[in-house]
């Protein structure tokens, strides 16, 4: 979830034509290279694709996977499918919940972590499953978070 | 999948005919040494999550420090899912079929000195089949695969996805080819119809009348018309598109460039849900190489036909598979759902006649033009023709991917293929249709898996979604969960679904309290049938179905909540306790570390307690006992 700061907002624009059906695809690619949607970059593909502002943040607001506000560092997404439902996935969440001080959904305060919730990542026959940034956790339990964390916050404190 | 192989050096190949394709396959097979050994790896999610590509590694160097000669050098393939993810990682060393399972990559060396060098099968890495009491060696012996019947995944498992001439090889774009040289638009529409084939994304609409409305709607309105397929796949539980897209992407691309022939279509779409990284990367791949061999794109295969995809990715909304927020979604706006007083075969994407088909629905056209309708409509039972794939989750021993004749009893995917209940109890209830369906109880057993009989079960097809539950599930708890996941999707356009389902699951929260009456039990009733009534679309209008069924086949299990204050299931957090059995405790301190409120007190090796009003019933005690000590009540 390192935001990649090189990437360009005008090398983004230039992939796709500057139409509203662009709308989505843009702000997808604003979303994977920042993790975030700022009101720069908002405004700038609101000009580029010719949509309205109040109708581009509609539609920041109605797809779960935009964000307006940064996240964290890294993201923790616990899956709450129905396979991983019915095997606790729900304590999952609010043991991390706990941990981390924040709700499913928030980022605590330091910019570390961001909690999210997802719905089936279709490896239901290792429920329940936990994926932090890219790495799969399968049949987690208090424990593997217990290491989970720990890995997490050595890796944010080994870098310069 | 697609970090471990790279992409082909297609030549600048391009088939400029039928006949083309067909001398591209017969050199492709006679390339082909039938005796060469071939280690595939499963690359599915199951499997990846699982460690499958350091597998793939150390097998690599294991062939590559064990020297073997050029000529018996085995081919390491990488492959889609292979359904029984349950038993991952898994590997398959072809011609033989043998099966390894939970295959490490220390197992490496093995494999490669024992069964590619002696030709001797790894004991160890066999699978046990419960049932007999057997070790069994080969993907045919197992009853997991040798019960099913593989249509649609009939390549998965089999084909590299990220290199077309390995489909190619095994019969790909042969229907497309027929339809182009033998078939007019017509006839591919007839045999369609003739197959039988509803749709496989929720409703069960029969594809071929989808196909012939949409033509006369373009008798009407002319051209364009568009296809696009729902790659969207939101029920949480089910994994079989995401399986199609990512194992076999040209079952899909052939799919509808078939339909788009039918329909004289010249773009299509293909709208993938955001969660599905590798299922983007292997279509993308997948078209790329069918445009650079002339399958897709200009004058496909010489025919002077011309259509090209796009894929559109989703982006976090479940509401957006219903069809008219996906055509919304696609144009580039927040996908709400329209009133559909036209229907979307004559104004669909961009206003236009369109058609839209499930992935699972796409991936049968092709094996319907090639061996026609007719045997298509011999698999299955009269009304629900062919095969469905199901994907077989929860409190099941196989926990994977199947593919059945449609009309099959239940309890024969559950208990035969699956394995049963871990533990051996008989379960409890399947939930089929996802969060618009309902939960079939273990009385109804042996009702058959087709269309008709899931609908007069109270449930539905819905798009294939299993999910096994036990005596540990609670159904009051199940159906709270599945209103609630609706309650957060619903688009909020009609008051009935906003309101009503807030209201529905507040009751059913209630109820997991121990609170509420049963005159509530009557009221869901009525409430259910406005929602249904008012609704704009099916997400609101089926959502009171899991809700309807458990308390038409549990309604004890409510009562207990509502009456007695007590869960049976031992799940809703409200109305149970955990305590410590005194006897079976040994004093090993491990839980009282582990509780996160220091509710557990004790002394070294004397029976613990906890303390009820610190508990938080969060569960970890339990999780980390090792003598079964802590009882939920
Ligand atoms: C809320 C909602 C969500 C849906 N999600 C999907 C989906 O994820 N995939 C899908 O194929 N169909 C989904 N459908 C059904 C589609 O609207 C449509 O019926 C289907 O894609 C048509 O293809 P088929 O005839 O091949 O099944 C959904 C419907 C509703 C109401
Ligand atoms: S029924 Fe619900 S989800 Fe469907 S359009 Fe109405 S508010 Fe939206
Ligand atoms: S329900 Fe969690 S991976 Fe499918
Ligand atoms: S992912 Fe390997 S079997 Fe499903």
């Amino acid at each position: 979830m390192k935001p990649a700061i090189d990437i360009d907002l005008d090398e983004i624009m230039e992939r796709y034509p500057g139409r509203p059906e662009s709308l989505i695809f843009l702000m997808q690619d604003v979303q994977a290279a920042f993790s975030y949607i700022s009101p720069e970059a908002l405004t700038l593909v609101c000009d580029y694709t010719g949509v309205p502002m109040s109708q581009a943040y509609a539609v920041a607001t109605f797809y779960q996977s935009f964000s307006l506000e940064p996240r964290g560092e890294h993201e923790i997404k616990v899956c709450l499918g129905t396979a991983c439902h019915l095997k606790g996935s729900q304590r999952i969440v609010d043991e991390l919940s706990r941990r981390l001080g924040v709700d499913a959904g928030q980022t605590t305060e330091d910019l570390k972590y961001t909690l999210e919730t997802v719905n089936c990542l279709g490896a239901c026959a290792l429920a329940p499953v936990v994926v932090a940034d890219e790495d799969y956790l399968a049949n987690v339990t208090a424990k593997k978070l217990n290491k989970l964390l720990k890995e997490l916050s050595q890796d944010i404190e080994e870098r310069p | 999948m697609s970090k471990a192989s790279t992409a082909p050096q297609l030549e600048g190949q391009r088939l400029n005919s039928v006949a083309d394709l067909e001398l591209l396959r017969q050199n492709r097979q006679e390339q082909q040494d039938p005796n060469r050994a071939e280690v595939i790896v499963c690359h599915g999610t199951g499997c990846l999550a699982n460690g499958s590509p350091k597998v793939a590694q150390a097998l690599k160097q294991a062939v590559a420090a064990a020297g073997l000669e050029a000529a018996v050098k085995p081919l390491i393939k990488i492959t889609g899912c292979h359904g029984f993810c349950s038993r991952g990682p898994l590997v398959v060393i072809r011609p033989q079929g043998i099966f390894y399972q939970r295959v490490q990559p220390g197992d490496a060396e093995e494999i490669v000195e024992q069964t590619l060098k002696q030709g001797q099968t790894v004991e160890r890495l066999l699978y046990h089949d419960p049932q007999s009491d057997e070790l069994l060696a080969t993907v045919e012996d197992i009853p997991f695969y040798n019960l099913q019947q593989r249509v649609v995944l009939k390549n998965i498992g089999w084909v590299d996805p990220t290199d077309i001439r390995d489909t190619i090889l095994r019969g790909g774009y042969l229907a497309l080819a027929k339809a182009l040289s033998g078939m007019t638009p017509e006839q591919v529409v007839a045999e369609v119809e003739r197959s039988g084939l509803r749709g496989r994304g929720g409703a069960g609409f029969p594809t071929g009348r989808k196909w012939r409305s949409a033509l006369k709607a373009i008798e009407k309105k002319g051209r364009p018309v568009y296809v696009v397929c729902n790659g969207d796949e939101g029920d949480p539980g089910a994994f079989m598109d995401r399986t199609i897209m990512e194992g076999d992407p040209h079952a899909v691309i052939e799919g509808m460039i078939i339909g788009a022939f039918a329909l004289g279509a010249e773009q299509g779409y293909i709208y993938v849900r955001a969660e599905y990284p590798v299922a983007i990367r292997h279509l993308s791949l997948a078209m790329a190489q069918a445009r650079e061999l002339g399958l897709l794109g200009q004058n496909i295969l010489g025919s002077g036909f011309n259509f090209d995809i796009q894929i559109n990715r989703g982006a976090g909304a479940f509401v957006c598979g219903e069809s008219t927020a996906l055509f919304t979604s696609i144009e580039g706006r927040a996908g709400e759902p329209r009133p559909k007083y036209v229907r979307s075969v004559e104004e669909g994407l961009w206003g236009r006649p369109t058609v839209l088909n499930n992935v699972e629905t796409w991936a049968n056209v092709p094996q319907i033009v090639e061996k026609g309708g007719e045997w298509y409509a011999g698999i299955g039972v009269p009304h629900s023709t062919g095969t469905k794939v199901f994907s077989l989750v929860g409190k099941v021993n196989n926990v994977g991917l199947v593919e059945v004749p449609m009309g099959v009893p239940l309890a024969h995917i559950v208990e035969k293929i699956g394995g049963g209940v871990p533990g051996g109890k008989p379960f409890k209830a399947v939930q089929t249709g996802g969060p618009s369906g309902g939960c079939i109880p273990y009385a109804l057993k042996d009702t058959p898996v087709d269309y008709d009989s899931l609908t007069k079960a109270g449930s539905m097809m819905g798009s294939g979604g299993m999910i096994v539950m036990d005596e540990r599930d609670c159904v009051v708890d199940v159906a709270a969960y599945f209103l609630k996941f609706l309650e957060e999707e619903s688009c909020g356009k009609c008051i009935p679904c906003r309101l009503g389902l807030s209201r529905m699951r507040e009751m059913l929260e209630s109820f997991g309290m121990g609170q509420g009456s049963e005159e509530d039990l009557q009221d869901l009733g009525s409430l259910a049938a406005a929602i249904a009534d008012g609704a704009l679309c099916a997400l609101g209008g089926s959502a009171p179905n899991p809700v309807l069924t458990t308390v038409r086949y549990f309604k004890d299990e409510y009562l207990a909540h509502i009456n007695e204050h007590r869960c049976p299931a031992g799940v809703c957090k409200e109305l149970i306790t955990y305590s410590i059995d005194a006897e079976a405790c040994t004093g090993c301190m491990t839980c009282a570390r582990a509780c996160p409120q220091e509710a557990i007190s004790g002394q070294k090796k004397k029976p613990h307690v906890i303390d009820e009003a610190k508990c938080i019933r969060c569960g970890i005690c339990l999780e980390s006992c090792k003598f079964g000590a802590v009882l939920v009540r």
